[in-house]
């Protein structure tokens, strides 16, 4: 199968070269990221799981506790398990609305031709403002008394509540800040139903196959290896949702807003307990690896991939 | 009847999301006197434009200006190449530990930041880096997982057949990443490009944690030294948010035509 030219060199010598090449080739490509994982993930990475093991405060005596840190936290802290409950609920909130709306804006954007590329920048808007501008433009808007928001409001008679004084409104005021940053994720939605070939809906449609099927027949599958890829990475910065509630809210009020991203924050920052906090950023590492290893596995029953190279390949790909 | 209703629909939501750009521009350009005004000033009364050119003279913002061009420009030249060596390498071989490999990859991207922020540090500390911009950049060159995840994606959506074709031509596999893959997937490079053209050039806390002298900051943490300690400068900080917001929106504007409108559709069809 090998078809390069034959040179001056004997052809064994030739053909064990190349077996090497074909070897080492794959690794070759993606040899950065291998480096970079060695020296900027899996080194921090050792070193954050040894702190975890320890009684690390910033200065002075470290001292070897074992899994104390894991045990006190799980068993004797009650905050962990607040802050991690209140990640969680907005994680199910914010999770299925990212995509299900990142979606459905990507499907209008793809059936217009006029003013389209406006249309894109405008909902991608907010996703090109700096975190620090984002909190300070949301304070604004959120603000009980001067706000924009009650402002609106007081037009169709509604009083205002005090969005982010409310324990039970404030966890909404942080998601709809959240998804206004939907921008990327509808991009790559958007760039995922442009790559479906429009061959396949032609032929649909002479077919006489009515939309809805299309759209669950053709879409939806096609758009399977995107649709994935954003589910996942929304879960991920779902449960890493620090800067917006730690500059709008600081966590509150009565802790309502304190996340489980805070929580490690603050061990790390205003308690000085760096061990705890390796701890607690481990604890979350274990659950974002398991829920994202369960989509993936769930996956496979609704993602296809078109160019995917399968068992009975051979070595056609070597 | 229907386009009007989409159209109508659109309108609607994206004043949603410009609402909030238009009244931080709108902040900008207002006297300090309309600034608390309730009810709240829509329109002012008049314009000052001076507002931008005083928030940029409060600081050295050409400096950070600079820096924050080395770092972008830099790193986002490091992402692309790598990024999409690396997505390559995983979509298109069979070899052994590629599977393992390929869920590690997934995993780095579900490591908080946290747990890596301060031995990060002490590594860095320990090259001699910190107060460089070199923290920024070199990890650029070494793939970034969600862009190789997203350009593994995007590479796997091509049939088989077309690398098949080429082999057959006698291609070898650079050969085929360099002249068929990177031209095919260009429209997701440009995506990849943009991305993190915008985290960088809005990154935070990289430039907050690795930077200590004036001299070496970034455009985000002059933003930042406006929200002082006694008294927050609005009418600064919006001014500058306006100014600092126009590169990555020019930029995309430009990239999401290419992005969207782009050769990906025509060369996939196999």
């Amino acid at each position: 199968m090998d078809m390069t030219y034959a040179g001056a060199e004997p052809k064994v010598a030739r053909r064990k070269r190349s077996a090497i090449a074909r070897y080492a080739a794959p690794y070759l490509f993606i040899s950065p990221w291998i480096l970079g994982f060695l020296f900027f993930t899996l080194g921090p990475l050792v070193f954050s799981l040894t702190m975890s093991f320890y009684d690390w405060p910033v200065v002075g005596e470290r001292t070897f506790v074992g899994l104390e840190n894991y045990r006190s936290m799980l068993f004797e802290d009650p905050q962990f398990w607040e802050s991690l409950w209140i990640t969680v609920k907005f994680a199910a909130i914010y999770v299925p609305f990212n995509i299900v709306m990142s979606f459905l804006l990507a499907l209008m954007l793809h059936h217009i031709t006029f003013a389209s590329g406006f249309f894109r920048t405008a909902f991608y808007l907010p996703s090109v403002i700096s975190g620090v501008a984002l909190v300070t433009i949301w304070s604004w808007i959120y603000s009980r008394e001067y706000g924009l928001l009650n402002f609106m409001l007081s037009f169709v008679g509604i009083d205002g509540p005090n969005w982010l004084g409310d324990p039970n409104l404030a966890i909404v005021a942080i998601i709809i800040a959240s998804l206004w940053g939907l921008g990327g994720t509808m991009l790559i939605l958007l760039t995922g139903l442009k790559a479906i070939p429009k061959e396949l809906y032609e032929a649909a449609t002479v077919s006489g196959v009515p939309g809805w099927a299309q759209m669950v027949f053709i879409t939806l599958p096609m758009l399977g290896p995107m649709l994935l890829f954003t589910f996942i990475t929304s879960i991920i910065s779902a449960f890493q949702q620090l800067t917006i509630a730690l500059l709008l809210t600081k966590g509150g009020p009565l802790g309502s807003t304190y996340f489980f991203a805070m929580y490690i924050y603050d061990n790390a920052f205003k308690y000085f307990d760096m061990g705890y906090a390796a701890a607690g950023s481990w604890v979350m590492f274990i659950i974002v690896l398991l829920l994202s290893l369960g989509v993936m596995r769930w996956s496979a029953a609704w993602v296809y991939y078109e160019g995917e190279v399968r068992e009975n390949d051979g070595d056609r790909n070597a | 009847m229907r386009k009007t209703l989409l159209y109508s629909a659109l309108i609607l939501l994206s004043a949603l999301f410009i609402a909030p750009f238009y009244w931080t521009f709108m902040t900008a350009v207002k006297s300090s006197a309309e600034l608390y005004q309730f009810p709240p000033v829509f329109w002012p009364s008049e314009w000052h434009w001076e507002n931008f050119a005083a928030a940029w003279n409060k600081q050295p913002f050409g400096t950070y200006l600079t820096n924050s061009l080395i770092v972008v420009v830099l790193s986002t030249i490091g992402q692309l190449i790598s990024s999409s060596l690396v997505a390559y390498g995983f979509a298109r071989f069979r070899f052994p530990g590629r599977d393992p490999l390929f869920i590690l990859l997934l995993a780095t991207m579900m490591i908080p930041w946290d747990v890596k922020m301060i031995p990060l540090y002490m590594e860095f500390n320990l090259l001699g880096w910190i107060n460089t911009l070199k923290p920024l950049i070199v990890p650029a060159y070494f793939a970034d997982a969600f862009f190789v995840f997203l350009l593994r994606q995007y590479i796997m959506t091509v049939p088989m057949e077309i690398d098949e074709a080429a082999r057959m031509d006698g291609a070898n596999a650079f050969d085929i990443y360099w002249r068929i893959h990177l031209p095919l997937m260009m429209p997701a490079l440009v995506l990849v490009g943009t991305f993190h053209f915008m985290n960088a050039w809005n990154d935070y806390l990289g430039p907050l944690i690795f930077l200590n002298d004036q001299s070496k900051y970034t455009l985000t943490l002059g933003l930042s030294m406006f929200k002082g300690l006694h008294e927050v400068d609005v009418t600064s900080i919006a001014a500058i948010t306006v100014i600092l917001c126009l590169p990555p929106l020019a930029l995309f504007f430009v990239a999401q035509r290419y992005i969207m409108d782009g050769a990906v559709g025509s060369s996939v069809k196999g």
